[in-house]
């Protein structure tokens, strides 16, 4: 059948199997030469396909044992981020790291080593694992912690399912005494405040910032940098902590047909204005706001993917080393802002200090926005791997669906190390990607 | 507030799991019935922890009707609803040749289940309330070339239920006949169906909750099967055997 990742391009076509449970999944891992594990198909490129075999977990979904006392969660590798919240929040327990959208499964969060609004506190998603069970292309399963198998435990890790597939983990869960998020909002001048902002708010539990790609010269990189954090039952109000884990249920939306790319972008735009402007009269405004408004603001939106209409998207995000960030993020923004063809919004993220085998984040800045597939954005993309090679800079696989293997290799020190792993334990014949592939990993 | 149990006979198909995960995310306790009840300890996890619910196990053959009176009695607690999911569709073409195989399909689907049912019929019908639910199926409304063994089991199951409803229709129990049509199940996985006609496994539980709360009498899940199946007995026997549905 036809496979896709988020961004719907590209389309590829895929013999996909969807096994039951391990002992399933283990003869189909026996007899196929290659294959890739898919999560829910949420990395926005080619990551999760693989033409041959591509073999989904979304039967082998199940929660198997928690623990309140530690709030260590077993579970399988395909139960997604938001069945957890909605089994635990209303029992005081919220992951420690989460994507911008709950519909990600655990495998799929441990694939890329996902990041949240917390990185710069908490780290990647790699925080909140005590181990997982990976299976090799023997069919064999092997625990791996920090403590056993810490060779195949790193490299699973932001490895994109190329060391293996993923069938258990445990994870530990943060305790929260509600569900409700305080939010901050700063509106700032351009993106050299935003910087400061972050870099003077480093307590701050969650941040990140907006950027309106419309907006240059003096102005370039004008910025709602918004921080979160978590409420306490004792600061809701009366009402609210009588059930501090319920929040009002919203209307699930689903955009009605592939919209023209323009019209997100309008959206985008005056959404971004009307808080800009709101939030700069009332002087950083502080608000309330519940998880699921606060963490997934998207996913009220059912496939709204398909807002950029039929030839899909694509999204670039890139991190620049702390010591080249100002330097990289204003040349990228200048290009971005000049060519005005891409989204109109960016998001900005301060990453806190990672050192690890092969994931994404690094200590400095992450630049994220996406653009409809077009040969303009195209060229424009290639533009902005360019301008984040010369700065040092790497880019996030989760997100990537076009880059060349030269502008890959040139990004990171660490690949040839890795190539080195999937040959010598291969994992380079059993385990591949159409990105893989393309990548030459 | 504690709910009282639902009991799931044939929990580990999908249409099983579903419905247990319905009635557990409404609250009720699961008690989940299954040939090799053992291998669901990952199911019986989940669900518990999902739903904060408990959930246990219990050996189950639908085909050992001796065994059925006392399955019933050895139950922690007698359920407040039990639903019954236990099928067997069977190789038609094999069933033409091979009557034990054919025997088998008819007793999986209607012996069986009608035997679990009436056991379960009597305790309810002591203690004065219950909801049974049975999940027959359309191909029980007309035989068809392609699937009548099957469907002629289906048919004695539903002519089965919808006597059990009259009969108990007094006594405070309740008896729900399921029709779905097509159902995405690991049953017609890599079978080519009409999206529109195919319910998912969660919408066919959804479904059964609601029948159960509303004391529905017989429900298709997705109503366009109530046209198409009204269609289909009304075709003149001449025409019918002119055609290949
Ligand atoms: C709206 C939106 C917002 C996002 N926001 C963020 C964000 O803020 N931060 C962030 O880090 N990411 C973000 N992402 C990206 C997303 O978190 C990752 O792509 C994640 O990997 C998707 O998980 P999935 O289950 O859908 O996996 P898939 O997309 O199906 O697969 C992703 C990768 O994981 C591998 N994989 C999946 N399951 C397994 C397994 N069981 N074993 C081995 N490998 C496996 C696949 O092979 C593939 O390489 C966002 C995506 C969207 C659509
Ligand atoms: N899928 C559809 O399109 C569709 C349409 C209409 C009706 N239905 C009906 O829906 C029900 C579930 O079907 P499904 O699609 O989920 O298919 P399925 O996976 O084949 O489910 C049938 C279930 O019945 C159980 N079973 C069979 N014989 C048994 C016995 N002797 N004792 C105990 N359990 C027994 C099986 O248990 P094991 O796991 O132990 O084999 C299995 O769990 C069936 O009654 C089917 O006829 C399905």
């Amino acid at each position: 059948m036809k496979l896709s990742g988020w961004g719907r391009y590209p389309i590829l076509e895929a013999n996909i199997h969807a096994p039951r449970n391990v002992a399933a999944l283990q003869e189909f891992v026996r007899s196929e030469p290659t294959l890739i594990a898919r999560g829910n198909g949420r990395a926005y490129g080619d990551s999760a396909i693989n033409s041959a075999a591509t073999v989904t977990t979304c039967h082998l979904n199940r929660m198997l044992a928690f623990d309140p006392e530690t709030g260590q969660l077993t579970a399988e590798a395909g139960v997604l981020l938001g069945d957890i919240i909605a089994a635990f929040l209303p029992r005081g327990w919220f992951p420690i790291v989460t994507p911008g959208t709950k519909f990600v499964t655990l495998g799929g969060a441990i694939a890329a080593d996902v990041h949240g609004k917390n990185h710069h506190k908490d780290g990647s998603f790699r925080s909140c694992v005590d181990w997982i069970d990976v299976m090799g292309a023997s069919g064999s399963v092997a625990r791996c912690s920090r403590a056993e198998n810490p060779m195949l435990f790193e490299y699973t890790l932001g490895g994109m399912g190329l060391t293996g597939i993923i069938t258990q983990t445990a994870i530990r869960l943060r305790p929260v005494e509600t569900a409700w998020i305080c939010q901050t909002i700063h509106p700032v001048r351009n993106f050299k405040a935003a910087m400061d902002m972050f870099e003077a708010n480093q307590g701050a539990t969650y941040s990140v910032a907006w950027i309106d790609c419309l907006a240059g010269g003096a102005d370039l990189g004008r910025s709602l940098v918004m921080f979160g954090e978590h409420v306490r039952r004792d600061d809701l109000s009366e009402t609210h902590r009588q059930m501090p884990f319920i929040v009002p249920k919203k209307p699930k939306r689903k955009a009605p047909f592939d919209f023209p790319g323009f019209v997100l972008n309008g959206l985008t735009v005056r959404t971004f204005n009307a808080l800009y402007y709101r939030a700069g009269s009332r002087k950083a405004g502080q608000q309330l706001v519940d998880w699921d408004a606060y963490f997934y603001p998207l996913d009220a939106i059912l496939e709204w993917n398909r807002i950029y209409g039929r030839k899909g998207f694509a999204q670039f995000q890139c991190v620049l080393p702390l010591d080249s960030s100002e330097a990289g993020l204003s040349a990228l923004l200048k290009v971005i802002s000049k060519a005005q063809a891409g989204s109109f919004l960016a998001v900005l993220k301060r990453f806190g200090a990672q050192d690890s085998a092969f994931s994404f984040p690094m200590e400095g800045y992450t630049l994220a926005l996406d653009f409809p597939i077009n040969a303009k954005t195209l060229r424009l993309l290639t533009e902005l791997d360019r301008i984040t090679l010369g700065h040092g800079g790497r880019f996030y696989l989760a997100k990537d669906s076009r880059m060349s293997a030269e502008t890959f290799a040139a990004s990171d020190n660490r690949i040839k190390a890795f190539r080195a792993e999937r040959k010598d334990n291969n994992w380079r014949d059993a385990f591949a990607s159409a990105q893989s592939e393309r990548l030459a990993l | 507030m504690t709910k009282s149990p639902v009991l799931v006979l044939g929990a580990r198909s999908d249409i099983g799991k579903a419905t247990a995960h319905a009635f557990a995310s409404l609250g009720h306790p699961i008690q989940l019935a299954a040939r090799r009840a053992g291998t669901l300890e990952a199911d019986r996890s989940d669900i518990s922890l999902r739903y904060n619910v408990e959930v246990s196990l219990h050996e189950f053959d639908a085909l050992d009707i001796q065994s059925h009176n006392s399955f019933v009695d050895h139950l922690p607690e007698l359920p407040e609803a039990a639903v019954c999911v236990v099928g067997l569709m069977g190789d038609q073409s094999e069933n033409e040749r091979d009557l034990e195989a054919a025997t088998r399909v008819m007793r999986s689907n209607f012996e069986g289940p009608a035997s679990i049912l009436a056991a379960l019929a009597n305790c309810f019908e002591e203690r004065g309330y219950g909801t049974l639910v049975g999940i027959s199926s359309v191909a029980g409304e007309r035989g068809r070339a392609t699937n009548y063994v099957y469907g002629s089991a289906k048919a004695g199951f539903t002519a089965f239920l919808s006597g059990l409803r009259n009969r108990l229709a007094q006594k405070g129990v309740h008896v729900v006949t399921v029709l779905p049509g097509f159902v995405a199940t690991q049953l017609t996985e890599g079978m080519d169906l009409p999206a529109k006609l195919t319910a998912q496994p969660e919408e066919v539980g959804k479904a059964i909750t609601r029948a159960v709360e509303k004391k529905q009498n017989v429900i298709y899940v997705r109503s366009v099967w109530r046209l198409i199946m009204m269609i289909i007995r009304n075709i003149p026997e001449k025409t019918f055997n002119r055609i290949n549905i």
